[in-house]
């Protein structure tokens, strides 16, 4: 403890601690952005809807239903979140492993993303869970429930989240003037980032092995013994959609952040990641044709509930990967940044399709969320963003790495 | 960069943890090694309708009782709730008006156990599966896993439980019979080990063919209960779900629990692999395209 506030000290160019402090939580930039003003009414409602579900009990903010005990908190927060997430161990794969420079720039938001959306989202089951105050027990060792496919998901998302701190940590040495701390945490981001890819993949495929018990409640062109793999793949091109979307955002609204090399090189980056979107997703669509012919779906097309999985797979993952591919064709960036968006609606479709709207879609009362769901939903987004925006404020994630850690890592390499 | 070996086999060891988890997946007791699950067989022949079993259930569970009004009617679907383990229901068929209880089936294994991440559901030994408080962290994954939707939860309290059947666990060990079966009055329902059960119960259909449905409800289904039904009409028609498959649920997940530990292995290998090849062959820092 002492030792370190004496690096920080010492190596922070003498800046005493708490006047740091001080800065680095002053806001920057203007108070009343649209952004604002539509986010701050929408968090203290949440914040307020949660003090009530502590209160009084989950069904007093939500629809659940003795048929559908998960909703859109696990529907959309956890499952859809973690999918759209899934970027970071994919742009890690590519620059760590496959040694890809070209993304290097995008490597550090990607993960902090990816860190939030898990912290978040993965956050958000709290909320969800009934008596959280014996969440320690599968953590701790008292009760391990070892055949459980949740308690995998729930031991992944914890090392995943650790695995991404460290990958994300010299940013924050950086941050702090930290140069030993720096050095001992870059040394360890290979490593974390085999964890996390080998951890990713497990729980991406275990969020959907989570509903292979639930047979006979999952509407049949939705469930199939398949259900982790389609999940797992179509991973690979959500988290991607997601770093596109992202990306092109944070272009605008962080312009002044990014140096003029990494301006020009977007458009290449962004091309770049079509092209593998639009290969992922024909693997995927692929994966789809066969599961489809394997559990013989055709029986179910001619009914509404074929219908809607018909709009879901090739409006949302044809059309899109077509796109993909065209736009790669013809380096047209605005088709590219539509794909990634229909990707994306695409994902959340499928998503709730198997965690809600398929779920128990025979029950004769059907599950809404209530408008309390979706305003908390929307509490846990934003403030994701607020602190996303905190940090890409102050640290160097968008930015260039400060002069003495571009020395550093130029003598590395020599 | 430089790749840091004891870090990396460090944590590597950290999910030596994930990985026991694929070799010990059996939860629930293989029932071929164990001593004889208790089961329940309730004969709908011998059913009057009369709740008496609704009712000491409720007293001996501190559990609200019904409303005078609330019996079982045909064509009205009762269901068990956050405030009743056990319900009756009357279904009109071609044998005239038949009830049938409602309640937790005590799988032999069973998916609720399998999918809980802390063993608060939990098959006993002796064939009760039980919900224990103090490790219950309300997930619901057991609602969402069992195939006969019994779990219920109180959605309406601050500290929920998960309500359900448990066959009178604490009865049964203090040698006495579940609540429901010592008081029925029509004796319509039977305590013993599930495999005398299976046996009695056939011996009914063969003694008396012409008023059983060929068929013990529980012998198979989702791999086996310890709750069985023998019914006079064919079990759909008495509100049990006949679609459900014959291979205990867990099934279902241990494809995918078993390769993860190979994934485990696998992948690190794989991709450390990858990594020292691309490094090799690629110049220091090439310029953006
Ligand atoms: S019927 Fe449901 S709650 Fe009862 S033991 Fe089987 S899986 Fe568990
Ligand atoms: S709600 Fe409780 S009993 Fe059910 S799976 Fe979750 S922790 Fe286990």
């Amino acid at each position: 403890m002492n030792n370190s506030a004496h690096i920080l000290a010492k190596d922070n160019d003498g800046t005493p601690l708490w006047t740091f402090l001080r800065e680095a939580l002053k806001p920057k930039g203007k108070i009343f952005t649209p952004f604002n003003v539509v986010s701050i009414p929408i968090i203290l409602l949440g914040l307020v809807i949660i003090i009530i579900r502590f209160a009084k009990g989950i069904g007093s903010v939500t629809n659940l239903t003795q048929e559908v005990p998960w909703g859109l908190w696990i529907g959309f927060d956890v499952v859809t979140g973690v999918a759209f997430a899934g970027g970071a161990y994919v742009i890690t794969f590519m620059v760590y492993i496959l040694n890809m420079k070209k993304y290097h720039s995008i490597v550090r938001v990607t993960v902090l993303n990816g860190f939030l959306a898990y912290v978040f989202y993965a956050g958000a089951l709290l909320l969800d869970l009934g008596r959280p105050w014996n969440v320690i027990n599968p953590i701790i060792g008292n009760s391990f429930g070892v055949s459980s496919v949740l308690f995998l998901v729930a031991w992944h998302f914890l090392l995943y989240m650790i695995a991404q701190l460290i990958e994300f940590s010299p940013a924050i040495a950086e941050w702090l003037g930290a140069r030993r701390a720096r050095k001992i945490l870059s040394g360890m981001t290979i490593a974390a980032v085999i964890f996390g890819i080998t951890l990713s993949t497990l729980h991406q495929s275990g969020l959907g092995a989570l509903y292979l018990m639930a047979k006979e409640k999952i509407h049949p062109l939705w469930y199939s013994e398949f259900i982790p793999i389609l999940f797992f793949v179509s991973s690979i091109f959500a988290g991607l959609s997601m770093v596109i979307f992202e990306g092109s955002i944070s272009q605008k609204v962080f312009y002044h952040q990014i140096n003029e090399k990494h301006h020009r090189a977007h458009n290449g980056i962004l091309q770049g990641l079509a092209k593998i979107c639009a290969i992922a997703m024909f693997a995927y669509f692929f994966l789809q044709l066969l599961v489809f012919v394997h559990g013989k779906r055709w029986i179910f097309i001619d009914s509404p509930m074929g219908y809607w999985y018909l709009t879901e797979l090739l409006g949302f993952v044809l059309l899109p990967m077509m796109l993909f591919f065209y736009s790669y064709r013809k380096q047209n960036v605005f088709i590219i940044k539509l794909a990634a968006f229909i990707t994306m609606l695409g994902i959340i479709l499928n998503r709730l399709n198997v965690t809600v709207i398929g779920f128990r879609w025979d029950a004769a009362n059907h599950y809404y969320p209530s408008w309390m769901e979706i305003v908390v939903t929307l509490t846990v987004i934003f403030i994701e963003i607020w602190i996303f925006r905190w940090i890409i404020n102050r640290l160097p994630v968008l930015r260039d790495a400060p002069l003495w850690a571009q020395q550093i890592d130029s003598e590395t390499k020599k | 960069m430089r790749i840091n070996r004891m870090n990396f086999l460090k944590i590597l060891g950290l999910t030596g943890l994930t990985i026991t988890s694929g070799k010990t997946l059996n939860a629930s007791p293989d029932p071929e090694s164990q001593t004889e699950f208790f089961g329940i067989l309730y004969d709908s022949t011998r059913c009057v309708g009369c709740q008496e079993c609704e009712i000491v259930c409720a007293k001996a569970h501190d559990l609200p009782q019904n409303a005078s009004d609330d019996m079982p009617v045909a064509g009205v679907k009762r269901n068990t709730n956050e405030n009743r383990r056990s319900v009756i229901n009357a279904y009109e068929t071609k044998n005239g008006e038949v009830y049938a209880k409602n309640q937790c089936m005590h799988c032999n294994q069973p998916a609720c156990a399998s999918a809980c991440l802390t063993q608060a559901m939990y098959k006993t030994e002796q064939g009760p599966v039980i919900w224990r408080e103090d490790k219950c962290m309300g997930c619901r994954y057991c609602m969402v896993s069992c195939p006969f939707d019994v779990p219920k939860f109180e959605y309406l309290s601050p500290n929920p439980k998960i309500v359900k059947c448990d066959m009178c666990f604490d009865q049964i060990e203090s040698g006495q019979l579940p609540i429901c079966v010592a008081n029925c009055p029509a004796e319509a329902l039977s305590f013993g080990s599930r495999r005398e059960l299976i046996a009695e119960a056939h011996r009914r259909i063969y003694a008396n063919p012409d008023l059983y449905y060929d068929q013990v409800y529980g012998e198979h289904e989702a791999g086996g209960t310890s709750f069985l039904y023998l019914s006079s009409v064919p079990f759909a028609e008495i509100g049990l779900r006949t679609e459900l498959q014959k291979s205990s649920y867990p099934e279902l997940t241990k494809g995918f629990l078993y390769s993860v530990p190979s994934i485990f292995v696998l992948w690190p290998a794989l991709l450390l692999g990858i990594f020292k090849s691309t490094k090799s062959n690629s110049n220091i820092e090439e310029e953006y395209e």
